[in-house]
């Protein structure tokens, strides 16, 4: 192996802390190019991106805000390489409006968002789950993006190297939503080696001229070239044709472009979506959990069974696009869903959208100094519910 | 199962989060142990209320907050006060001597008064490493992990030309506890 190869991938167990984790998963699957601006609790994810990119030919920039951060990002991208921004909530609303102009022109990024309390600067240093739906309507007009969930260290490498392959085979803005309790948390980190890491590149263009905006049916993902490559590229949020040209009044190439950049995520949510389960066959009642939150329903799920309560617990990796089929799944098996999170309601929307009259469905909110609902919280709402 | 909760309190600036960060790496990576460590500090650069906590475990660790913890190290006497009812009944307190004015507690604890900072002011020649003094101290009274594992993530951790003052923390601090055994033997 190649000394280069060697700094690329640090394989091995590692004493880590999330934001360490995330940031060598991003290099691990070839992430080059990192714009960012310092904000609690991801400064640490820059901080490390600084020293490790030069190190593997890589660049890293201190931008103004985050505003230009994903902007660089976006640009980046496009000549080629596979790039990432870090942030909280206050950095990832600035980013919004081109977290939009990414799903528009299809370009492959990444954003991680280590959130905490808000709104506004909030609790700076104090864990939250607030940005749930910010991650998934944050940015205006019909859309989709993936987003997903680690819950410790091991996942912020792990997810982080996921998020760049998503990213690269579906032309797609992908958000890392962690927050300041796994982010900020100091676990073991095993790195595999290279050969175990499978990493995906964007598809190129087969020859100048192919449409790279379009042409590919209903749900397909057309190739990316990069900056420089040949092609008289055309790039612009506005509507445009499979060529790149702005159709900005046209109904019919508008409706089969954003049909299509929505389409090309719900029609391969069975691929894309990633949980974890426990019990979900034979449950007394149900769990559907994220993010830090989900290591208190671990816990609950343990202390439960003493008291002979089976929990069906559905841990979402992947929070949007929403994993739909196994949260029907288990509705239809229990009388009762609960919904941990750590804030004043936000998943538990979705979750009661879909599982309908099936179940009734209930949220376990706390807010406030970065403090976790404990497994004693979850249990005794399952106590409640049950009458025991 | 074994499993260890620390709780190490403080104020911003003392180096609380640093101590449990290099007790946490010794015990996952030398001690080969299940090990979470997470932190709670405020937005201030210093002078706010600042936390470490530590789990040690031989099985697989999923809550990784500490509920109610086997060892508490306060390094002032608002974190004792607030940490205090989250130390087990038979646990062990362990405080620095100056920082700490009022102790009043249950006869079942362990407990140790450290003058780290007067050891590591006097003797190690930096208030800065009176954090290092208390862990090692720490360390040599309940064993939680080896003395040579604590050395050994200090050496990874702290850089030059800090390491050397770091390190000498270390052994004043044991030197400490093992002179108060040795008195009250």
């Amino acid at each position: 192996m190649s000394e280069r190869k060697n700094k690329e991938v640090l394989s091995g167990v590692h004493f880590w802390q999330g934001d360490t984790a995330c940031a060598e998963g991003a290099i691990a699957a070839g992430c080059r190019f990192f714009a960012g601006y310092p904000i609690t609790p991801a400064s640490e994810i820059a901080e490390h991106m600084a020293k490790r990119l030069p190190e593997v030919g890589g660049i890293y920039v201190q931008m103004e805000d985050e505003i230009a951060s994903i902007s660089a990002v976006i640009g980046a991208s496009w000549g080629g390489l596979k790039s990432m921004t870090a942030t909280s909530g206050p950095g990832f609303s600035l980013m919004q409006e081109n977290i939009g102009y990414a799903c528009m022109t299809e370009t492959p990024c990444v954003i991680v968002d280590v959130q905490r309390a808000g709104p506004s600067t909030g609790q700076a240093t104090k864990a939250a789950q607030g940005d749930i739906m910010q991650a998934r309507w944050g940015t205006h007009g019909d859309h989709e993006v993936i987003v997903l969930s680690p819950n410790s260290p091991q996942e912020m490498f792990d997810l982080t190297v996921k998020a760049f392959n998503l990213s690269e085979i579906y032309r797609v803005p992908v958000i890392i939503l962690s927050d300041e309790i796994v982010g900020h948390m100091w676990e073991k980190v095993r790195v595999p080696s290279p050969e175990e890491i499978e990493v995906y590149n964007r598809r190129k263009p087969s020859h100048i001229g192919e449409p790279i905006f379009g042409g590919v049916g209903e749900v397909g993902v057309p190739p990316m070239p990069r900056i420089g490559d040949g092609f008289n590229l055309l790039i612009t949020g506005s509507t445009h044709n499979e060529y790149g040209y702005r159709k900005t009044v046209d109904p019919e190439v508008h409706r089969r472009l954003v049909t299509r950049i929505v389409n090309k995520i719900r029609e391969n949510a069975d691929k894309i979506i990633d949980v974890e389960t426990q019990n979900i066959e034979d449950a007394d009642i149900g769990v559907i959990s994220y993010g830090c939150t989900s290591r208190s329903v671990y816990d609950a799920v343990i202390l439960a069974e003493k008291e002979g309560i089976t929990v069906g617990h559905v841990r979402l990796r992947t929070i949007w696009p929403f994993p739909e089929k196994v949260v029907k799944e288990v509705a239809e098996r229990v009388d009762f869903i609960l919904v941990p999170e750590m804030n004043l309601g936000q998943l538990v929307y979705e979750v009661e959208r879909v599982v309908g009259c099936e179940a009734r469905v209930k949220a376990i909110s706390k807010i406030g100094g970065g403090e976790m609902i404990t497994p004693e919280e979850i249990l005794s709402e399952m106590r409640k519910l049950l009458g025991r | 199962m074994s499993r260890t909760e620390i709780l190490i309190v403080g104020i911003g600036g003392m180096g609380v989060v640093l101590a449990g960060r290099i007790l946490a790496r010794a015990a996952a990576i030398y001690e080969e142990k299940e090990v979470v460590q997470t932190q709670s500090y405020g937005a201030e650069a210093r002078g706010t209320a600042a936390r470490s906590e530590i789990i040690i475990s031989s099985e697989k660790i999923n809550y990784p907050r500490v509920r109610k913890c086997d060892i508490l190290v306060a390094m002032s006497q608002e974190g004792l006060e607030k940490y205090l009812p989250y130390l087990k009944e038979d646990g062990v307190l362990i405080y620095e001597k100056h920082l700490v004015k009022k102790v009043s507690v249950s006869e079942k604890l362990r407990i140790l008064s450290v003058p780290a900072i007067e050891i590591a002011e006097k003797k190690v020649g930096s208030r800065l490493v009176a954090n290092i003094v208390i862990i090692s101290a720490t360390v040599g009274f309940t064993k939680i992990i080896s003395e040579k594992s604590l050395k050994m993530a200090i050496v990874d951790i702290i850089p030059e030309p800090m390491r050397k003052i770091n390190l000498k923390a270390v052994e004043e601090g044991i030197k400490f506890l093992r002179e108060i055994l040795n008195q009250n033997s």
